[in-house]
């Protein structure tokens, strides 16, 4: 288990100087990263999932990592096939799912085979041994059987026949053997829930509700996840279990959330409190579809869904919601950006509002489905015709999603823009708590629509007549007498808005747009610079915001000054943001991509800004990133 | 997956549309636009029989929107004073959707060309009909790109001449009334641009409709295909051509309608001379026949050569729209939802949660 002696660790200084750990039969520990590994149809996912609602409901600080492949069955038993679920959960507030896991559950070769490496020398290794044939040996290119060599010597590894153990468990259920041996990601969840003293009581009734229609499903996998239970209560190969106190969170009332959900709820919310009716106008991709899926239960809150056939559709549906006075909401990823970019340019033109919600994978073309990366910032800046500006928001976590579309329907609304919300795939299956908001204190969005002739004879309806502050023009549905108008793509007369090729109008719109979007109101960035002596300043944005904090906690616990800051508004940039850049000596940025905000930064503030850059489908390592700090620290990085 | 009964009112086009008392003119819906098409396009004509029609609905100005894609004929919006929106090229009938949706209170208007719905947007315009979206899209229909000066589009004839097919065209073209049929269309129907009397007959039938109305117009590019439908407005045999539909009438036509549709041994129904086949042989046509198979025929009596061409009503049959659908299941889910007592809070906060408790020291 990580304890606060251990090297590394990205523990705060309070922790580190009281901690304490007594050798008994059970140990006090911090923190613990546990991945479940298995093949896709193991249900590891769902195993993960049911740990982490009991550490949360426990009390515990927790962040998930999903990673699972782009296939939805694999051949089974093979390396591709291999699906995990990591869980870092703590007695204090922690901002990563953890670079390494303390325990590793492998119900496979395959499983063990692609995990085994990130699994530190001495950490816990529990192996379901009955997957261990030699046709699933070979499968995934094992020459001899690991569990019987000296391979494994360097972990503490728990030999469990999880399968038979399970199928003899459920004889008296009369279930095919098949059937019992299914339920062995529960005697796997029971196993680990006795090791780490979590209730049963809430698995039960999760389970009991999961298979309400086939009690007698929900009854096998409640026996399966007692035997594992049991199984480590009365075997004795396990002599040590394990108590991770609830954590010191600000006080409130919490929920586990995934990014995704937290998304989906903003959007909720941003209906209720623009009192608009939300329609979203999409088309499946992943990771965005849980988006879908969760707004599309949520039609008593006033939401419409309305799956298209294609993104182009989406889009298309979404703005003419909003050119009917709807919150129109776009949800995808890269690829679905791409074929939304024409509509986003007539959504600029239009000066209506519009949600993109751009959750991002790896790319380029279909990429990496199922992997995060933050390679769609200059698409979402940049990707368009012409001069279209958009602005952009980034949250920086799970819950912060909630926050965030909250946020980009209220500049939407507005400024009367199309805005983005950019994701990532870490963000949308990661989970962590959340402090859920009490709804009074969630901003007011109410909308006024225009309702009488503004022209300067007030006689008649000039559709790009701006507001003097926000320069949003008036929003005129139909169906309000006397506003009739017609909008379109072609350029318009400033004002007035008929078509208009007049070249000096044509220069005066291009430069009001873009002062509109600039012009938007921004929180200025937050600097954490704990010891004011600094002179390196790390910055990020969207999903490195938990790699980032872990990795400043350890260079400073190794006696280093770093500064922190994190970007929420990508376009427009906060106000500040050019005096602390040129604050400090040395500024490095870490991206999920080549340094697309590197460049956007160069660009505006003349810093020589350092990358930091990684593609490889997973969050940043604290560790990694801690290495990176230190060497610019000591002024030994390369530029 | 399992699927549910959806009950779905029927009702007409507009009957969800408020309407007025006060008379209103072809005027009224005249913007302060100057209309900039060429001299003798067809899109003129279009428009004043548009113009003079929308009077006849009653509806209040302000609840009639038209969209519109990209093209010439895609101009049309600016020309009217209601609400309206010239949007990107072939996307229309998706932004419709969302409006028709959201809002069944409008009357919805798509404005397309041949190249703007069937080329590049011929996803939406498939969709749109399947679905039965409660819109009535009127396809002018040139066979020809106008707007980028000349190029053949999706309907022009094989071998068309055009200036990027100098060798001529060797792209099989589109039958937009039967693709239309093959996409599930509710309501089909053609006319010609300078037929004031059909084309308003047709429009009246289609804004009736509850659902997607596909209107095919013929029309006029003086400039870049000109005279491509004059077969069909003079000369001698136009009457041979020409075949009106009437509602439950045999179809017949000619001169002195010496012509008949009957059923054809291929299956599918071709044109004879009465006297040879006898009356008893024509078929009567039914626009509001389910099966549409009648209709698709119809649709392909001849090659789209003109030699015959049949206007009117293809087909004017009751399925439950997607909007109308859509709205049931809100409204259903929001009364269910305020029964329960649903709220933003509720949902926020979930089934499971925990509270962190204020520490003594912060309590102090
Ligand atoms: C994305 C995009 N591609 C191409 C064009 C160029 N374009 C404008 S109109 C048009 C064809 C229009 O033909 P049609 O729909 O038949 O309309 P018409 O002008 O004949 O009325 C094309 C190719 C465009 N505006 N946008
Ligand atoms: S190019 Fe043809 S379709 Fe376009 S306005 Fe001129 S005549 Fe009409
Ligand atoms: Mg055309």
């Amino acid at each position: 288990m990580s304890t606060d002696t251990e090297v590394g660790a990205d523990l705060p200084d309070h922790l580190v100087a009281h901690g304490e750990i007594r050798q008994t039969e059970v140990r006090q520990t911090h923190r613990v990263v546990i991945r479940f590994a298995g093949d896709s149809g193991d249900g590891m996912q769902l195993t993960g999932d049911r740990f982490t609602s009991e550490a949360a409901a426990f009390g515990n600080d927790l962040a998930t990592l999903p990673n699972f492949p782009a296939e939805i069955r694999a051949p089974a038993g093979t390396l591709p096939g291999v699906s995990s679920f990591q869980l870092h959960f703590a007695d204090y507030d922690i901002l990563t799912p953890g670079d390494r896991p303390d325990v590793l559950v492998a119900m496979n070769p395959a499983a063990l085979k692609s995990n085994l490496s990130d699994l530190p020398h001495g950490g816990v290794l529990i192996v379901n041994t009955d997957e261990f044939t030699k046709r699933n040996l070979t499968k995934v290119g094992y020459e001899a059987n690991p569990l019987e060599d000296d391979s494994l010597a360097p972990y503490q590894v728990h030999r469990v026949a999880m399968a038979t153990i399970t199928r003899t468990a459920l004889e008296p259920t009369g279930m095919s053997k098949k059937d019992a041996e299914r339920a062995k990601n529960m005697f796997a969840l029971g196993l680990l829930s006795w090791m780490y003293h979590r209730g049963t009581e809430g698995t039960e009734a999760f389970l009991r509700e999961k298979f309400a229609k086939k009690p007698e499903l929900a009854e096998a996998n409640i026996l399966a996840f007692r035997t594992g239970w049991n199984y480590g209560e009365t075997t004795e190969s396990f002599a040590v279990t394990y108590e991770v106190a609830p954590a010191a969170l600000p006080t409130g009332t919490y929920r586990q959330i995934t990014g995704n959900l937290a998304l989906a709820y903003g959007v909720v919310a941003a209906g209720q409190l623009s009192k608009l009716p939300v329609f979203l106008g999409t088309y499946p991709i992943t990771p965005a579809s849980d988006v879908l899926h969760e707004l599309s239960k949520h039609k008593g809150m006033g939401v419409t869904t309305f799956q298209a056939e294609d993104e182009i559709a989406g889009i298309g549906a979404a703005l003419g919601a909003s050119f009917g006075g709807a919150l129109g909401v776009t949800s995808t990823s890269g690829p679905g950006v791409a074929l939304k970019s024409e509509t986003i340019g007539l959504a600029v033109a239009l000066e209506l509002p519009l949600l993109i919600l751009d959750v991002q994978r790896g790319g380029p073309s279909t990429g990496l489905p199922t992997k995060t990366e933050q390679a769609d910032l200059l698409q979402a800046m940049y990707g368009r015709n012409g001069e279209a500006p958009v602005p952009i928001i980034a949250p920086a976590s799970p819950s912060e999603c909630f926050a965030a579309a909250i946020e980009a329907a209220k500049i939407a609304i507005t400024y009367r823009t199309p805005v983005f919300l950019l994701s990532d795939g870490a963000i949308a299956n990661g989970s962590e708590p959340w402090n859920v908001p009490d709804v009074n204190d969630l901003p007011d969005l109410s909308v006024e629509f225009a309702t009488a002739p503004n022209s300067p004879d007030g006689t008649e309806f000039w559709p790009y007549l701006r507001d003097d502050d926000t320069l949003a023009r008036p929003w005129a549905v139909p169906g309000t007498a006397g506003l009739e108008h017609r909008i379109g793509g072609l350029e318009k007369a400033d004002g007035r808005g008929s078509i208009s090729y007049d070249p000096d109008n044509h220069d005066r719109m291009v430069r009001l747009r873009q002062a509109k979007i600039d012009g938007i109101t921004v929180a200025d960035v937050e600097v954490d610079d704990p010891d004011g002596a600094a002179e390196v300043l790390v910055l990020g944005w969207g999903s490195t915001f938990g790699p980032i904090g872990a990795a400043c906690r350890r260079v400073r616990a190794a006696g280093m000054s770093v500064a922190q800051a994190h970007v929420r508004s990508m376009n427009p940039l906060p106000g500040n943001l050019g005096d602390v850049l040129h604050r400090y000596r040395r500024v490095v940025v870490p991206e999920m991509n080549l340094g697309q905000f590197a460049m956007m930064l160069r660009a505006r503030y003349l810093v020589d800004v350092r990358s930091y850059t990684k593609v490889a489908g997973l969050p940043f390592g604290a560790e990694e990133l801690a290495g990176v700090l230190t060497d610019a620290v000591k002024g030994d990085l390369p530029a | 997956m399992t699927a549910v009964d959806l009950p779905t009112p029927q009702r007409g086009g507009l009957d969800l549309v408020p309407t007025t008392d006060e008379t209103q003119k072809a005027k009224d819906f005249t913007s302060d636009q100057e209309v900039r098409w060429c001299p003798g396009c067809g899109d003129y004509a279009v428009l004043a029989s548009v113009r003079s029609f929308l009077p006849e609905l009653g509806l209040r100005r302000e609840n009639i929107v038209f969209v519109s894609g990209i093209g010439c004929s895609s101009r049309f919006p600016y020309y009217l004073d209601t609400y309206g929106m010239h949007s990107i090229h072939g996307r229309a009938p998706a932004i419709a959707t969302g409006l028709a949706v959201t809002r069944p209170d409008l009357s919805v208007w798509v404005v397309t060309g041949d190249g703007d719905a069937l080329s590049i947007g011929g996803n939406h315009l498939i969709h749109a009909l399947r679905r039965n979206m409660n819109i009535t899209i009127l396809l002018f229909n040139n066979r020809i790109y106008g707007l980028t000066k000349g190029q053949y589009s999706p309907t022009s004839e094989v071998g068309k001449v055009t200036k990027s097919t100098p060798m001529g065209s060797v792209d099989a073209p589109f039958n937009p009334v039967s693709l239309a049929l093959g996409a599930e269309a509710t309501f089909v129907g053609r006319a010609l641009d300078s037929d004031r009397k059909g084309l308003t007959e047709v429009l009246r039938q289609a804004a009736a409709h509850r659902g997607a109305s596909l209107v095919e117009i013929f029309q006029d590019c003086p400039i870049f295909n000109d005279g491509s439908f004059d077969v069909l407005r003079k000369g001698d045999d136009v009457a041979q051509r020409l075949i009106p539909l009437v509602d439950g009438e045999p179809i017949r036509f000619g001169n002195d309608g010496e012509y008949g549709v009957v059923r054809a041994d291929s299956g599918g129904l071709e044109v004879r001379p009465v006297a040879e086949v006898g009356e008893d042989a024509l078929v009567t046509h039914r626009a509001g026949e389910q099966d549409p198979t009648q209709a698709f025929a119809l649709s392909r009596l001849s090659d789209q050569d003109l030699t015959h061409t049949v206007t009117g009503i293809f087909r004017k049959v009751d399925r439950p729209t997607y909007d109308d659908g859509a709205r049931a299941q809100v409204t259903a889910a929001t009364e269910q939802a305020q029964q329960r007592g649903d709220n933003l809070q509720a949902l926020l906060t979930g089934k499971d949660t925990w509270a962190v408790m204020p520490t003594p020291e912060q309590e102090a």
